[in-house]
């Protein structure tokens, strides 16, 4: 049966009854070029059956692999309860909480998200969460140009070493808003050159840490030069890795002011590129600049503790046209197993996670530097993943090394040609906890088998 | 039944202002306002420098029930903010004509205070909205 409640001759009464032809003539007014036209490429529906045929087969086309693939997105352990916890129907909903007298343990939930993200950045508030770290970014962006009273420029400083879908994403969402989006340029050990930021007065300076290479900024510097020129520092970091570096809150003398990133290494898996979840953090003074919601925790006329909506100072339905942001929700299910990731993992867990990433990655990499040909594209510590340069293109070691069930990471060509020399023969490598030893010598002995090969044969 | 002080000047969208002897010109909402919008947790106040011209945006002041702009009764250059409303917005509905000013502005031209509503017009704008 169609879910879809109007009977064909429910639709042509209404049709009929507001003058109008077609379902189509009602949107008249959208030019042409802007429609997708037919969706000639959907195929029919199919059974049920036939379905799950076909998504378990290709589901299984990903099983059995050794995943090091990671450029925002990782292969961590996700301990069973979180998917558990987070599919049981008081959860499992399709949209967010207005009505605080139903929906308290969602709100609860959502709660104690913001304190934990507002603990892990180091920062003084979090909102409710947004679409993803990209778009994250993009807000943070935003928020940061009406939020710096003493520099009105709306020009914005984004390090090259930030990811470049972040920053297309960023482009995208603020360019026809007045603001002017210039670069940091990048060093040769794939770092800001804190040496070299020139003359630039920006309202806002965005800096990843660990950067897309895995490697790891100069942050306080950054963040006191930022300061000093009066610009808004804003730090887009991984969840993972702030458990060992130190929260962006104390980034240089006064600590970042707007933190944002990605949810996903939070007990989201790695579905095809997502869905995921954002977070931004920000100090307490630029609380009514935040986009999204807060949820805060009050007591009710008999005192008992309760949680509602608290500040939605940017929202639609609160300015009505002149909202500022694009955020009127929040990334409920994602966040509830993110939320349940943390609560499980605690702080310790979180801790030894990144441990263990840490030093498997750099494990690896000195496997794979012993190797003929090979070595660090940068110098310079990294987290969890660093970036390699091989006597041959990335892209066919990548193909060959599939062919042994090994993902071997990203050919940087595909992503910031422009940026780094020589891109094609530069590989991204990322290494979680559930790497095993048996997969990382694998990965050392494979590799260096088909860059034999290879090299050979030129 | 919201005051409406004579001495004051107002306008349609519920700012009032008031010339002071040092030749500013105070601003802020009526009572009438702070009773409709109910608690007042937030307002943006303009930029001290800022030129504004007559009936142009000058703020925001956020109440648990809307966000309503704040526009300039008539034009001028933002001379003073009130800074306490940032740690106190309370005061907007405490003392709306006191203490709960918004801003002071240097104006171009005082003489465009003469086109601004007197106590009455605006007391029947408000009664009329109340119908």
């Amino acid at each position: 049966m169609p879910f879809i409640p109007h009977t064909q001759a429910d639709v042509e009464a209404m049709l009929q009854q507001i003058g109008a032809d077609s379902i189509d003539a009602l949107f008249d007014e959208i030019p042409a070029r802007l429609t997708n036209g037919r969706l000639d490429k959907v195929p029919e529906g199919m059974s049920e059956l036939a379905m799950l045929e076909l998504m378990q087969a290709r589901a299984d086309k990903d099983n059995g692999y050794a995943c090091f693939l990671g450029a925002g997105s990782y292969d961590h352990h996700i301990p069973a309860a979180v998917w558990d916890l987070t599919a049981r129907g008081e959860f499992y909903t399709a949209y967010t909480p207005y009505q605080a007298e139903a929906s308290q343990g969602t709100l609860q939930l959502i709660f104690e998200y913001q304190t934990m993200m507002a603990s892990l950045t180091g920062m003084e508030v979090s909102n409710a969460s947004v679409y993803d770290g990209a778009s994250g970014m993009a807000e943070a962006v935003l928020m940061a140009v009406r939020a710096n009273k003493k520099n009105k420029s709306g020009a914005v400083l984004t390090a090259q070493s930030v990811h470049p879908h972040y920053r297309e994403t960023t482009r995208n969402i603020v360019a026809h808003q007045g603001i002017e989006l210039a670069e940091l340029a990048m060093d040769d050990s794939g770092i800001v050159d804190v040496d070299d930021l020139g003359d630039v007065q920006p309202a806002a300076v965005v800096v990843q840490h660990p950067n897309f290479f895995g490697r790891l900024e100069a942050v306080d510097a950054l963040t006191d030069w930022a300061h000093a020129n009066d610009a808004l520092v804003i730090a887009v970091v991984n969840p993972t890795s702030l458990a060992l570096l130190k929260s962006p809150g104390q980034w240089g003398a006064e600590g970042a002011d707007i933190v944002c990133g990605d949810g996903q290494p939070f007990g989201v898996p790695m579905a095809s590129g997502g869905p995921s979840f954002g977070f931004i953090c920000c100090k307490q003074q630029f609380v009514r600049q935040m986009p999204g919601r807060i949820i805060g925790r009050t007591e009710d006329l008999e005192g008992k503790v309760g949680y509602t909506l608290t500040l939605q100072a940017r929202e639609q339905h609160i300015r009505r046209g002149k909202a500022t942001s694009n955020i009127c929700t929040n990334q409920g299910l994602l966040v509830t197993a993110g939320t349940i990731y943390m609560s499980l993992m605690g702080p310790q867990g979180i801790r030894e996670t990144a441990l263990t990433c840490h030093d498997k990655a750099n494990r690896l990499c000195e496997k794979l530097v012993a190797l003929p040909g090979v070595e660090a594209l940068f110098d310079g510590p990294t987290f969890h993943e660093f970036a390699i340069r091989l006597p041959v293109p990335a892209s066919l070691v990548i193909e060959r090394m599939i062919e042994s069930h090994i993902l071997a990471g990203i050919a940087l060509n595909d992503f910031v040609a422009d940026r780094v020399d020589h891109a094609e023969t530069a590989l991204l490598v990322a290494v979680t906890e559930k790497r095993t030893e048996l997969e990382i010598d694998a990965y050392a002995g494979v590799m260096a088998k088909v860059l034999k090969d290879m090299t050979k044969r030129v | 039944m919201s005051e409406t002080p004579s001495e004051l000047k107002y306008v349609a969208t519920h700012e009032w202002a008031r010339l002071d002897d040092d030749g500013m010109v105070t601003v802020g909402i009526s009572d009438h306002a702070q009773n409709a919008l109910g608690d007042v947790v937030y307002v943006e106040l303009p930029e001290i420098g800022q030129v504004i011209a007559g009936g142009e945006e000058a703020g925001v002041v956020e109440s648990v029930k809307a966000a309503s702009d704040i526009y300039a009764p008539i034009g001028g250059s933002v001379s003073v903010v009130n800074e306490k409303l940032d740690d106190t917005p309370e005061i907007v509905n405490e003392d709306p004509y006191g203490d709960g000013w918004f801003f002071k502005l240097t104006p171009d031209d005082t003489g465009d205070l003469g086109e601004l509503l007197e106590a009455e017009a605006y007391q029947e704008v408000c009664d009329e909205e109340a119908l």
